[in-house]
């Protein structure tokens, strides 16, 4: 067994312990974080593969942005565990079926893929590349050269997508006081205050009225 | 019993898993140590320098008492948060509100793996060095919310929210601008986009800066050295430690150690998004002008001097502008800097299709 294997038999059990406690923790915020320790080690194992721009996008995108709002909504959340696991024991036989059910479809679809000695040619090719051989460019190649059609258009449908999502989401209260921020950024300092000239001191202008009213004060 | 010791050592270094396996590791770890050392030397140093230039720019004295010219401030702060207590409100969650400062840490550590200090200096060079770097620190928001949310209290957990927006808003801009780097260097690799960088017409007539990325690329320049300071929560970006808002954010449950690791992470992003900013646009270890006296200069000494420029311009923002209001935080990552960084990639793409390429 050399290091690599070591390596990846580390992250595999890592990446099962992760992905059981994400269903098993009694708290989300905990579950949302074993995900993300979950995705770390798949993308530690694309590493092992030699797949290092698949593994730095995993973490880039899920682990760096996606999880993070996953984190941020979930921390916002009053979930009352208790009452999500009500009932847990009675649903359980019909959920074990249908999961089991799905696992063996699975295992009767992949099986002939599992077959020891029969490694892929592409895989082999790969593993006996030279240290200046880049995935990355290799995929950038691809994905612009051969599949560019196909990439517009699944970008363009993800922009619709988006566009949608906020489109459904922008509500502005009609009796909320908010000024435009862009507004704000315009003023200007003589739109808001008046400096007005004045004298520091008063000028005395009756010194006949104020002599007299000492005057009168001294009577 | 010497003779013993000899004759282990002598067998370990003839054992096939040594010279395989155990010695590449140790070399590595020797290696990482090293760079962790200066950088963290860095970071106790550039406390001193921020609180000096704060106080200079202040017309008062600064630090100046613990050793000459204040030099040993730095240790004394250290001794000092090293022996207070590191408490626990008996409401947070125990694991995570350890975790947080831990997670902060880690990334702003682990993103210098791919740094290089020279053209031959770095502990991995590999091809995908810019992508690994955009992927580390995109992991710095998880220490801020963690540390906000197990704190289990209401400041602590606004300055989370506004970590987590404020971050994720502004690594789109920052996103951006990488991109139009990697489009002109045609290379992921950071040693392969300083390089390239030494190439053109200035170049060939030894004034090497004025060939660097900054001068063409000078908006998305400024677009990556704001959108740092944002990154870094830095002021005039620090609402989320916003002291007449929520106290210190996320840090206000955290005492001793455990916020000294949040200062830690917080100067180690600085130093790291300065040398990014050099490496990037400002040519990296090259030097200025092509000149016998500046090329007899050592690589790293260059890099070391312009990211300390880029730090010092760090602490002139901080001591010169006001604090930016929040919703102008956002508003002014989403509807300016991302449409303007958008437009320059369109600008520079079409402009490396014109005969007027400076970047062949």
């Amino acid at each position: 067994m050399d290091v690599k294997t070591g390596f990846f038999y580390f992250f595999s059990i890592v990446l099962l312990f992760a992905a059981f406690r994400v269903i098993t923790s009694r708290n989300p915020v905990y579950a949302v974080l074993y995900l993300v320790l979950a995705f770390f080690q798949a993308a530690a194992i694309w590493l092992l593969l030699r797949a290092e721009f698949l593994a730095i996008a995993l973490v880039l995108v899920y682990v760096g942005a996606v999880m993070v709002l996953f984190l941020f909504v979930v921390m916002m959340l009053d979930i009352k565990v208790d009452g999500l696991r009500e009932g847990f024991w009675k649903h359980f036989p019909l959920a074990a079926t249908v999961g089991v059910f799905i696992a063996l479809e699975m295992a009767a679809v992949l099986m002939g893929g599992f077959r020891v000695g029969d490694e892929p040619q592409s895989a082999v090719a790969l593993g006996q590349a030279s240290a200046e051989f880049s995935n990355t460019r290799e995929l950038g190649k691809v994905l612009y050269g051969q599949y560019v059609y196909p990439l517009e258009i699944a970008g363009a449908i993800l922009l619709v997508a988006m566009i949608a999502a906020i489109a459904l989401t922008l509500r502005q209260r009609k009796d909320s006081k908010q000024v435009s921020p862009s507004m704000q950024v315009r003023v200007k300092a003589r739109d808001r205050m008046t400096v007005l000239k004045m004298a520091s001191t008063k000028v005395a202008l009756m010194d006949d009225a104020a002599s007299a009213t000492t005057a009168e004060k001294k009577e | 019993m010497i003779d013993t010791i000899f004759a282990l050592g002598e067998g370990l270094l003839a054992a096939p898993w040594w010279s395989a396996i155990g010695w590449p590791v140790v070399w590595a770890l020797i290696k990482v140590t090293l760079v962790l050392m200066i950088v963290m030397g860095a970071v106790t140093y550039t406390t001193l320098w921020e609180r000096r230039l704060l106080a200079w720019a202040q017309i008062r004295m600064g630090p100046n008492r613990v050793g000459p010219w204040g030099l040993l401030q730095p240790i004394a702060d250290a001794m000092k948060l090293m022996t207070k207590e590191v408490l626990r409100p008996a409401a947070a969650e125990k694991f995570l509100f350890y975790l947080g400062p831990v997670m902060t840490v880690m990334p702003a550590m682990a993103a210098w793996a791919v740094i290089p200090f020279g053209p031959d200096i770095a502990l991995a060079n590999i091809n995908a060095g810019l992508l690994f770097l955009m992927a580390i620190t995109s992991m710095e928001v998880y220490g801020v919310i963690i540390s906000g949310w197990s704190s289990n209290s209401k400041y602590p957990f606004l300055g989370a929210l506004r970590a987590s927006s404020q971050m994720v808003s502004y690594e789109i801009a920052m996103g951006f601008c990488l991109v139009v780097v990697l489009m002109v260097s045609a290379s992921l690799n950071l040693t392969d986009i300083v390089a390239g960088q030494n190439k053109g017409y200035f170049a060939q007539i030894g004034l090497n800066f004025l060939s660097w990325n900054w001068l063409p690329l000078l908006p998305i320049f400024l677009i990556y050295f704001i959108s740092g300071l944002a990154e870094t929560n830095r002021l005039p970006f620090d609402v989320i430690e916003g002291e007449s808002e929520i106290v210190a954010g996320h840090m206000v449950e955290y005492s001793g150690m455990s916020w000294a690791m949040f200062q830690m992470a917080e100067y180690a992003n600085i130093w790291l998004v300065s040398v990014l900013t050099t490496i990037m646009f400002l040519g990296g270890w090259l030097s200025p002008i092509d000149s016998v006296m500046f090329n007899w200069i050592p690589g790293w000494i260059w890099l070391g001097l312009k990211s300390f420029c880029v730090v010092t311009m760090f602490i002139w923002v901080r001591v010169s502008f006001p604090r930016f209001r929040y919703d102008q935080i956002m508003r002014l990552g989403w509807k300016i800097f991302i449409p303007v960084s958008l437009i320059w990639l369109v600008v520079v793409g079409g402009w490396m299709q014109t005969p007027w390429n400076i970047w062949k």
